[in-house]
Order: structure tokens, then C-alpha cells, then sequence
């Protein structure tokens, strides 16, 4: 049955669903009705839900739990993340699963609270220290959120890492038709590393801690070699009208729902174009990038940012023909008629060239 | 075929409920629908604005750039939207409230006392139904009865006496542009 | 000799404190206090950073280690998924009381029932001896070459007594491990606040004010006589609050 929700909402029914009993968080605009919908939620279910100091000590309680083998989540916006991203990286460290939220507002600073995309290169290359991977997840639809979140927590768990949620203001806030599929089973929770008192077993210890050089590379070695595996396995995008496209629009999240309008309308005046849409920024869907290239003259990335995916479609395209950008910034949205705008210029129909 | 509407006025005023009841009827009808509300501030005590899409088909952009329609409950909001309206679309306009002047040719404005209408119903809470009323029947976007069916499912227990006087909001808004195209043609 | 015996909650590994530190002593009061109430295979003990950061490796308990300043809200995130296990943190002072100043107070203020070991030895040792919010007024440390000057550096923080003006925690006390007497008090009290754990009581820790020798650069005899002299006069001992009448005075 499909029911009428806000985005933030729904990652909440979709994280209870999907067995998570253990919320962490700090209330900022505009992702606060999902630490909303849990408080109310989460007790019902049986779970936890705390609202924490800060988001400092969010994190810091998500890995406490997390090392305790819960399914854990915590979700903040833009300047919130920036405050996770330490506690992010011991996580990926000690390799502790959890899922955590990005509803994104337009930055640097303060900035503002109106949807922006603009934490992409925090999100996919790092953001804390250190060598370390996530994988992020970008939906476009409510019924997305909640699919993704449930995959979300899969992901975290079976590579025993943090997997990041990144939406922004308009996912966050929009209400669409979602319906909760069942999912399978889950995959027995065998976390017997978790930190639970030692009872019948040799004591665990969670920690990321190595003064040894040599230890530390052994250490590093062996989550570049899961980081590896989820590059190899976890790539996810979608491809809209690409089959013949001269022009083919890459964005993703809410950018791509506005660049699907353009695409279709540039169809309508006759330009062949199509949208590939990276449903995972991290790993990035290099792939689907390539095997456009054939009929392909020339790309165009639009982004809620200043030009940050761009450089990432740039390496997969590596070339072999010219990358476009198009961005709004600051919680400005691109139109779809902007975008068409641009998709016009790049087909040569403003100088009246043919392009079919 | 797709609708795309957007509701405007004073926080408090119910704009954000109207539209969300719209996109709720859309999905009873089985349609594909968005609502998109403006968020932060401003919403205290300032204007709100939501945005709704109901569409046969997959809706891919959920923003609504030009509107077929706007609601408009206050005077901001008439100046805000009435030149984002789409070139022969619709104005509505709770003229007890509003009284500005719109100088565009090319849409129709209709002027409903919404409020005025409330109180002789005996609420004042319900001009919005009247306004949504008056804009199901210019357009047909869903029907008056799966808006009501949506508004008693969000209606907590024991306030399902309101559905009766929303019922009659609508018809009088409906009634309201229905004399008022009369009295044109 | 049966009381030299070496606790079953410390590990055989040998520790890296350095020659007079207190940490050891200290380490051991835990671990003593964790075989007498015979818990050792439900507590979840977590690290911090500085000096102590290896206790992971110490204490032969199911071990998080935590970013520093965060080891409460760590405690928390266990405590929370796991209320039946004994939940502990072990932290140095300039890991509570300065980086880690928000969640030490927030923790205390949800009467969080996890139990904080705070070892106070009035500077930043792992670092090398630098101030300290604990640092005395004109004590000189690396970072305060002439001595605390108050005037710009400001004043010492005063944990206990800080907290014990809240709601949230059932038991504060300050001891000291300076002499046999005072390391009998300091075991009493920690053995009192796992046991205030063990009870659902709510938050309990204990400040316990310890000697670093190699960074006050004096002789480990010297250094307890300056802890005696000098610590305990700014930082009295005793317990600052107690929801168990009979401990009280």
C-alpha cells in the first residue's frame, strides 16, 4: 500500500523496517523531522532514540553502539556533517557499520538551509582523515529514500563499514507515494566482534589505534582491499533515454529528477538527449559514464553546486569528448528550463545547427 | 496530463494542509503526486507556500516553475506568485483578504470572499476548503469527494463533525466561480 | 601474598607507564574492583586518548577505544544497546575536562548509569607535559613556561565538585593515590561507584588525583609529596555527592 510521506519521514519507517533500534542525534533544518518521526517512533518499536550534546556526540554514540552490534543510524545536515566527520573516520577505522543521513543545505559556513548538493566531494572523498572509503547512496524520490535506506543498512553491515545516505532539503522535506516493500530476511547478524562483554569467548577489542608503521599499513592494506570489493560490487546508476543520446546529462539526487523534465522536453525540439544518474556517488558509476560515449557528442553535469561531480565524470570521460557544467549554489535550484537551455546551447541549436 | 498548483499565504493559514489534502486525493485517485512545502523561518508567523503536482505519469521534475494554478491567501503572496502563473492558467484569490490589483491579461483571476464565505458557514478555518473547492471545479484536477475522503483520514478522532462543514466550503467555492464565469459569459 | 597476585581483569601485557606514574596503581584498583564484584564477562570498558590510550591492551574486559574527549558519549552508545553489561571510561584529564568537557557534563546530566575513572595529574602527559585544565595557578608546565599565569590562561576546573551540582549523577568523589591510605579510600570509592552502576543508580565517577614525575620532572618520591602538598589543598578529597545516605561525610 502506498502512503503519502515526507522524505525524512519515510528514512525513518524505512530504517525501523530495516531493523535499526538505535537512533543518535542533533536537531538542524532541514532534516529534523526524521530525529522527529523516530523519537516518536523508535520507543514504539522497542528501540533507542537519543538526542544527543551535539553531533560530535552523535557519532560518537553511533560508534559506541555500532561496537555493541546495533543497527545504528544518525542523520544531520550540511555543517553537522562536517562536525561527524572525525567520529566517520574512526568508524570506517575500526570498521563499524552504520548508517548515516545527509539531508544537504547550501553552504560553506553557515550558509543556509535551502537544498544544495554541495557536500558531494565531502561525502565521496574523505571528508575525515585518513585513507578511508564510504559508500554513498543518492536518491531521488521518496520511494528511493526509502529503498536506499534499507539497502543502506545491508551494505554497512556486510562490509562492516559506514554507508552514507546523501539527500538534500527538497528529498528531505517532499512528500511522495512510498510503499514499503518487504524485504528478505536479512543475513544472519554473526557480529562476533562486537563488544558485548567477553562471556565464553576470548575478549574483543574495537580500535583504531596502530603506532606501528608497519602495522598501520597492514591495517590500511586490508580496508583498501575491502574498499576494493565494494568498488567492484556495489556500483549503482540508471540510464534515461541513452540509447541514442548526442547529449547526455549526468546528475544525480534531486538535480537529476529536474534534468529527466529537460531531457524530455529537449526530445520534444528534436535533440537526442538522455540522463545517466549515479545512484552511488561512491563507488561512481564510471561504467555506465563510458558506455554512453558511443553515440555521445558531448556531457553535461549539473549539479545544486559550484562543479563537484563534474571532475568525477571528467575522469570517467577522460577526454574522450567535452564535460559541460551546470550548477545552481547557495540553496538555488536549477529549472528544467535552464537546463534545457543548456542542452541547447551544447546541440548547437541556438547558432542553428542541425542535430538530428 | 499533469496539474501544478501552488498554495500561498500566512503561516497558520493552512496552505501547507490544503495542498498536502490535494496531493493525498491525487494519490487515492492513483495518481503520481508531489508536494513540496517552503521550509525554514519564515514559515513562523510569515508566508508559507506549498507546491503540488498530480500527474498521470511519473512525475520527474518535482518543482513547479509555472504553475497552471495558484491559491493565494495574502497579499505577499499575490506578489510573489500571480507572475508565475502559466500564460492562460488560473488565479484564485481569497478576496476578503487579498485586494490587491493584478495587472496581467493573459490568466484568469478569479476573486472568492473565501473567508467571508467561512464565517457564514460558521469557521473561519475553512476558506481554504472554499478556495480548493473553487480550483476543482475550474479544473477537475480530482474530485471534491477524494479530497474530503483525504481530509477524514488526517482528521483526528472525534473531529469527523468537521467534514460536513468542509464539504459545504467546497460547494460554496465551487458555486462562487461558477456565477462568477456565468456573470462573464 | 595472595593480595599481590595479578588481577584476572589486567591482561599479562606489561604496562608502558613510565617509572613512578600512578596510572598502574590505578589500572589495578579497576581491575580488583572488577574480579571482587565478579563482572568481568559483562563490562565494556572504554579508552580514551592520552597517557592511558593503551588500556585497551590493560584491562582484560571487552575494550572500545574512543576519539579523544568522547569516550562518555562512546560509554553511552554500549550502555544504551547493552543496559545489563558494566559500562566504564577511563580518562585522563585533559581528555575530560578539556576537549571532552561537553559530554563528560552531558553524560553526567542524563544520569547516564555508566562509570567514569578520571585520573587528574594536573597536565597533558602523553604530549609531554603541556597545561592542563587541571594545571595549578603558577604550576610551570611546557606550555606554561613561567607558570600558570591565571590572569591569561585562566583557572583550574573543578570536575567533581562541577558535576556534583547536577541532578543526573548518583555518586562523585575525589580521592587520591599519594599514600597507602588514600589508595585503600580511592579502591572503596570505585568499587562504590560500579556498584551504583550495578544498582541502576545513574551516573557515578571518580576523580582521582595522580602524579606524572617524568613531566613534573621530579623524582617519583618528590612527586607525591608535591601531589600531597599542592593538589590537595586546590582539590580536596572526598565525595561530592551520593544518592546512598550511609556513604555520605
Amino acid at each position: 500500500m502506498k502512503v503519502l510521506m515526507k522524505g525524512n519521514e519515510a528514512i525513518g519507517e524505512a530504517a525501523i523496517r530495516a531493523g535499526c533500534r538505535c537512533f543518535f542525534g542533533y536537531p538542524i533544518t532541514p532534516q529534523t523531522e526524521l530525529p522527529e518521526y523516530l523519537a516518536k517512533r523508535l520507543p514504539e518499536a522497542g528501540g533507542v532514540f537519543l538526542q544527543a550534546e551535539s553531533e560530535i556526540a552523535a557519532i560518537n554514540m553511533v560508534y559506541g553502539a555500532a561496537g555493541a552490534g546495533a543497527r545504528v543510524m544518525t542523520s544531520s545536515s550540511s555543517p553537522g556533517i562536517s562536525l561527524k566527520l572525525e567520529g566517520i573516520s574512526y568508524l570506517a577505522a575500526s570498521e563499524l557499520p552504520c548508517v548515516i543521513v545527509n539531508i544537504m543545505r547550501g553552504g560553506p559556513g553557515l550558509g543556509g538551509i535551502q537544498p544544495s548538493q554541495s557536500d558531494y566531494f565531502q561525502a565521496t572523498k574523505g571528508g575525515g582523515h585518513g585513507d578511508y572509503r564510504m559508500i554513498v547512496l543518492a536518491p531521488a524520490s521518496v520511494q528511493e529514500l526509502a529503498d536506499l535506506t534499507a539497502e543502506a543498512f545491508e551494505l554497512a553491515d556486510k562490509y562492516r563499514n559506514p554507508v552514507m545516505l546523501l539527500g538534500d532539503g527538497i528529498l528531505g522535506q517532499m512528500m511522495e507515494a512510498v510503499s514499503f516493500r518487504p524485504r528478505t530476511a536479512l543475513p544472519a547478524q554473526d557480529k562476533t566482534w562486537a563488544t558485548t562483554g567477553c562471556r565464553g569467548r576470548a575478549r574483543n577489542v574495537i580500535n583504531s589505534l596502530y603506532l606501528d608503521p608497519e602495522k598501520l599499513e597492514r591495517h590500511n592494506r586490508h580496508l583498501q582491499e575491502k574498499f576494493r570489493q565494494m568498488a567492484e560490487n556495489e556500483v549503482r546508476s540508471e540510464t534515461y533515454r541513452t540509447e541514442d543520446a548526442e547529449i547526455v546529462v549526468v546528475a544525480f539526487g534531486t538535480a537529476a529528477r529536474i534534468a529527466r523534465t529537460a531531457v524530455d522536453s529537449a526530445r520534444m525540439q528534436g535533440i537526442r538527449a538522455g540522463l545517466v544518474r549515479p545512484v552511488t556517488l561512491w563507488p561512481f558509476p564510471d561504467q555506465a559514464i563510458k558506455s554512453v560515449l558511443a553515440s555521445c557528442r558531448a556531457l553535461l553535469t549539473v549539479e545544486m553546486n559550484a562543479g563537484q561531480m563534474v571532475e568525477d565524470v571528467r575522469l570517467a570521460v577522460a577526454g574522450a569528448r567535452p564535460v559541460h557544467f551546470y550548477g545552481r549554489t547557495g540553496g538555488m535550484v536549477p529549472s528544467a528550463t535552464e537546463i534545457l537551455r543548456e542542452i541547447q546551447n551544447i546541440a548547437g541549436v541556438a547558432y542553428g545547427a542541425s542535430v538530428s | 496530463m499533469q496539474q501544478e498548483v501552488i498554495v500561498a499565504g500566512f503561516g497558520g493559514q493552512g496552505v501547507l494542509l490544503t495542498g498536502q489534502l490535494l496531493a493525498y486525493a491525487g494519490l487515492l485517485e492513483g495518481k503520481h503526486v508531489a508536494w513540496i512545502p517552503s521550509y525554514g523561518p519564515e514559515m513562523r508567523g510569515g508566508t508559507a507556500n506549498c507546491s503540488v503536482i498530480i500527474s498521470d505519469q511519473n512525475i520527474g521534475s518535482p518543482l513547479v516553475e509555472e504553475p497552471g494554478a495558484v491559491l493565494v491567501f495574502n497579499q505577499p503572496s499575490l506578489e510573489k506568485f500571480a507572475k508565475r502563473v502559466r500564460s492562460g492558467g488560473i488565479l484564485l484569490i481569497n478576496s476578503s483578504i487579498v485586494t490587491g490589483e493584478v495587472k496581467r491579461q493573459d490568466i484568469q483571476v478569479y476573486r472568492v470572499p473565501a473567508s467571508q464565505i467561512a464565517a457564514q458557514l460558521g469557521n473561519d478555518r475553512v476558506a481554504n476548503m472554499v478556495l480548493l473547492g473553487a480550483y476543482l471545479e475550474l479544473t477537475g484536477a480530482v474530485s471534491t469527494e477524494s479530497v474530503l475522503k483525504a481530509l477524514a483520514k488526517v482528521l483526528s478522532k472525534g473531529k469527523s463533525g468537521l467534514l460536513e462543514i468542509n464539504r459545504k466550503a467546497a460547494e460554496m467555492g465551487a458555486l462562487a466561480v461558477r456565477r462568477s464565469a456565468a456573470a462573464e459569459a | 601474598m595472595q593480595a599481590l597476585a595479578r588481577p584476572q581483569a589486567l591482561t599479562e601485557e606489561k604496562f608502558h607507564y613510565c617509572p613512578g606514574c600512578t596510572h598502574g596503581i590505578i589500572h589495578r584498583l579497576v581491575a580488583e574492583t572488577i574480579d571482587e564484584l565478579g563482572i568481568g564477562e559483562k563490562t565494556v570498558g572504554v579508552a580514551s586518548v592520552g597517557c592511558s590510550v593503551l588500556a585497551y591492551n590493560y584491562f582484560n574486559v571487552d575494550m572500545q577505544q574512543a576519539a579523544h574527549g568522547r569516550a562518555p558519549a562512546v560509554a553511552t552508545g554500549i550502555k544504551r544497546v547493552l543496559p545489563d553489561r558494566v559500562v566504564f571510561t577511563y580518562q585522563g584529564d585533559g581528555d575530560l575536562v578539556s576537549i571532552g568537557c561537553g559530554e563528560i557534563v552531558h553524560a553526567a546530566a542524563r544520569g547516564e548509569n555508566i562509570t567514569v575513572i578520571f585520573v587528574n595529574n594536573a597536565c597533558y602527559g602523553m604530549t609531554g607535559g603541556q597545561m592542563a585544565p587541571t594545571t595549578l595557578p603558577n604550576q610551570p608546565t611546557t606550555t606554561s613556561p613561567g607558570g600558570r599565569d591565571v590572569k591569561q590562561a585562566g583557572y583550574p576546573i573543578r570536575m567533581a565538585e562541577m558535576l556534583a551540582t547536577l541532578d543526573g549523577p548518583a555518586y562523585i568523589a575525589r580521592t587520591s593515590v599519594h599514600n597507602p591510605k588514600h589508595v585503600i579510600k580511592t579502591k572503596k570509592a570505585i568499587r562504590t561507584a560500579f556498584e551504583m552502576q550495578m544498582q541502576q543508580r545513574g551516573f557515578s565517577m571518580v576523580e582521582v588525583l595522580s602524579v606524572c614525575p617524568t613531566n613534573w620532572r621530579m623524582k617519583p618520591v618528590d612527586a607525591l609529596q608535591w601531589l600531597e602538598n599542592n593538589m590537595l589543598s586546590y582539590y580536596p578529597v572526598g565525595v561530592y555527592k551520593t544518592v546512598l545516605q550511609e556513604v555520605r561525610g
